[in-house]
């Protein structure tokens, strides 16, 4: 259920504009990896660089090689839908589907996949919604609209919808910086709980977070506006905010820059 | 871990930092009169509010048009009503079944059914044709063509929009005619089984005619408004489409066309508007046959608008009435199909209102 990715001399083009520049790094299954660091320095481009999610705005395109178990993710004979399948995504704010209800939301991405029957979908629903942590306040109005819930339901909605179709690895961007810390609270938890079972990478300015859920964690940095964003220091989160390597992350995670 | 240092150490406080005419520390008890000059937020009585302020106006304008909109319907409607009422009680025949329209003879003997079914059946024509083509513009504009197509593609379209109707109607019967007769005739030939294509000719001036007229000058509203609502999807809809595997058609499925249903209803419904009240492109197309008929492809048709524009100038008063009443019935078919789109609307209110 859950897979290796590794990135190798990765970096992501917007146009003619470079926002990430030559990112190597491995992510080991069923471990959580906090990506942190300033506004604007690609942390979010490396992320949607993961599941392809980057070529979708017009004229970006990725140079380097990312690998999900050995399989090349930009082997022009992929299918861009199963890697996206395989690599499921969270985003910084909820986006449940307006039109669809609690339920349908959920199922909506094995009703893309071609899952019909209806035990299969009440099964998958339930299920996802429980690994949510979201089934016991929602089970009796499963058929009212997704965008009625509160923030943070909507966002424990989303992360259902996501593993409702058992991908391998789930990306998060800052999926936590719309909510309030109850909520922020309760996704955490889940994050630990979903350990378990996929590789996460979530992407936080919250370097607090970063420093409770993570087991590793990748500091990105860039020099100046304008300059791609450079992963400075990937190591064991422990070791990152206790005994950083480089000057620079240091001076991040103590406040001093950034 | 990820403790910050402590900033307070900077903040020294109170008073240290200000500088100018405030410079004085706060909080010791001097009135503000004291300052050269109150500051911005007006020191001493509260001011009154004005008695004729723009707000006033404002407002004032504002209820006043609003108002506005309901004396011009209540208006119309008393006019139709009053013109119209004399004339149905000197018929001589039950005006709402009745198909023959001769409202000018001594005995007045007319009716609106014939006239109301070609309406209604020649828009629901046009709409079948228009609204299939008019979605597919309208996505392809929003979701496929590349920028540098689509502004220029879409300006296109609300052009054909500014084309006035008399010259589409005049079009169609002098050139779209041919071709319409010829594949009139082509489907009479093969499919002359099913009712819509029956019958023995003349084919050409036809409902079908009519309603592809029609149907093309419905196509630029629909269309633009169409893309109106597909750009507004909230793209973070769009990406969570993708990001769970869907292809570009299952995300317009999944997350443009739910979020434009509403959009596009209201689109076709003032597409119906406008086809419905039509007049002079189909006086001149329609082959003026007061029938009921669901024959599309044989010489007739005709609809209320059509026969106003094309019996007015040798009505008598009893005629004029006799049309005025036929207006009435096309304003009530109007309400009737703007509210069941509102209702349509209205049903699924609680998921769009919803949606942030």
């Amino acid at each position: 259920m859950a897979k290796r990715i590794e990135a190798s001399n990765v970096s992501s083009y917007y146009g003619s504009f470079k926002a990430i520049d030559s990112i190597s790094m491995t992510v080991e299954p069923k471990t959580i990896t906090a990506l942190i660091g300033p506004s604007g320095c690609g942390k979010s481009t490396f992320l949607r660089s993961i599941n392809r999610m980057h070529e979708v705005l017009p004229n970006a395109r990725i140079e380097g090689r990312l690998t999900i178990d050995e399989q090349n993710i930009y082997d022009p004979d992929v299918d861009v839908t199963a890697v996206r399948r395989l690599i499921g995504m969270v985003f910084q704010r909820p986006n449940p589907f307006p039109t669809m209800s609690i339920y349908e939301n959920v199922v909506a991405g094995l009703k893309l996949n071609g899952v019909k029957k209806k035990s299969l979908l009440d099964d998958a629903a339930e299920q996802s919604l429980k690994s949510a942590n979201l089934w016991n306040e929602v089970k009796d109005r499963l058929n009212r609209p997704g965008a009625g819930l509160s923030g943070g339901q909507q966002q424990r909605l989303c992360i259902a919808r996501t593993i409702a179709v058992e991908p391998q690895v789930v990306l998060m961007d800052e999926p936590c910086s719309a909510l309030d810390p109850i909520s922020t609270l309760a996704i955490e938890d889940l994050m630990f709980k979903l350990k378990d079972r996929f590789t996460i990478i979530i992407v936080t300015h919250n370097m607090q977070q970063a420093a409770r859920v993570s087991d590793k964690t990748g500091f990105f940095s860039i020099d100046k506006t304008g300059d791609p964003g450079r992963l400075i220091e990937y190591d064991d989160t422990q070791k990152i905010f206790s005994n950083p390597t480089q000057k620079k992350t240091e001076d991040y995670i103590t406040g001093r820059f950034g | 871990m990820g403790d910050y240092p402590s900033s307070s150490t900077n903040a020294s406080a109170g008073g240290s930092g200000v500088t100018g005419r405030h410079a004085r520390p706060a909080g010791t008890g001097v009135s503000p009169s004291s300052y050269d000059e109150p500051p911005i937020g007006g020191g001493g009585a509260l001011p009154k509010k004005s008695r004729f302020s723009m707000e006033a106006g404002f407002r004032g304008l504002s209820t006043g048009a609003g108002a506005m909109v309901l004396v011009i319907i209540v208006a119309i409607a008393i006019f139709l009503i009053s013109k119209a009422a004399p004339a149905i009680s000197a018929d001589t025949v039950n005006f709402l079944t009745y198909k023959q329209w001769f409202p000018n003879d001594t005995n007045p003997n007319f009716g609106i059914a014939a006239l109301a079914f070609g309406t209604v059946l020649s828009s629901v024509i046009a709409l079948l044709v228009a609204v299939p083509i008019a979605l597919g513009i309208a996505l392809f504009l929003s979701h496929y063509a590349p920028k540098r197509l689509a502004n220029p593609l879409g300006f296109v379209i609300d052009l054909l929009a500014a084309v006035p109707s008399v010259v589409f109607g005049l079009w169609g019967r002098d050139v779209f005619m041919e071709p319409v007769r010829d594949f009139s005739v082509w489907l009479n030939k093969y499919f002359s089984w099913i009712p819509l294509f029956g019958g023995d000719g003349p084919f050409g001036r036809s409902i079908l005619l009519g309603s592809l007229v029609l149907s093309i000058m419905v196509l630029p509203i629909v269309t633009s408004l169409s893309r109106e609502v597909f750009q507004q999807t909230p793209g973070m809809n769009e990406e969570a489409a993708l990001a769970l595997g869907a292809t570009k058609w299952e995300m317009i499925r999944t997350a443009v066309l739910p979020y434009g249903k509403p959009g596009v209803i209201a689109a076709v419904m003032l597409g119906l508007g406008r086809a419905l009240g039509e007049t002079i492109a189909l006086a001149l197309t329609l082959g003026t046959v007061f029938s009921i008929s669901f024959n599309i492809i044989e010489n007739g048709g005709n609809s209320i608008a059509a026969n106003i524009a094309n019996t007015f100038g040798e009505a008598n008063a009893t005629g004029r009435g006799a049309l005025i009443a036929s207006g009435l019935v096309l304003f009530a078919i109007t309400l009737v199909v703007n509210m069941a789109a509102r209702a349509i609307i209205y049903r699924r209110r609680e998921f769009r209102d919803s949606a942030a």
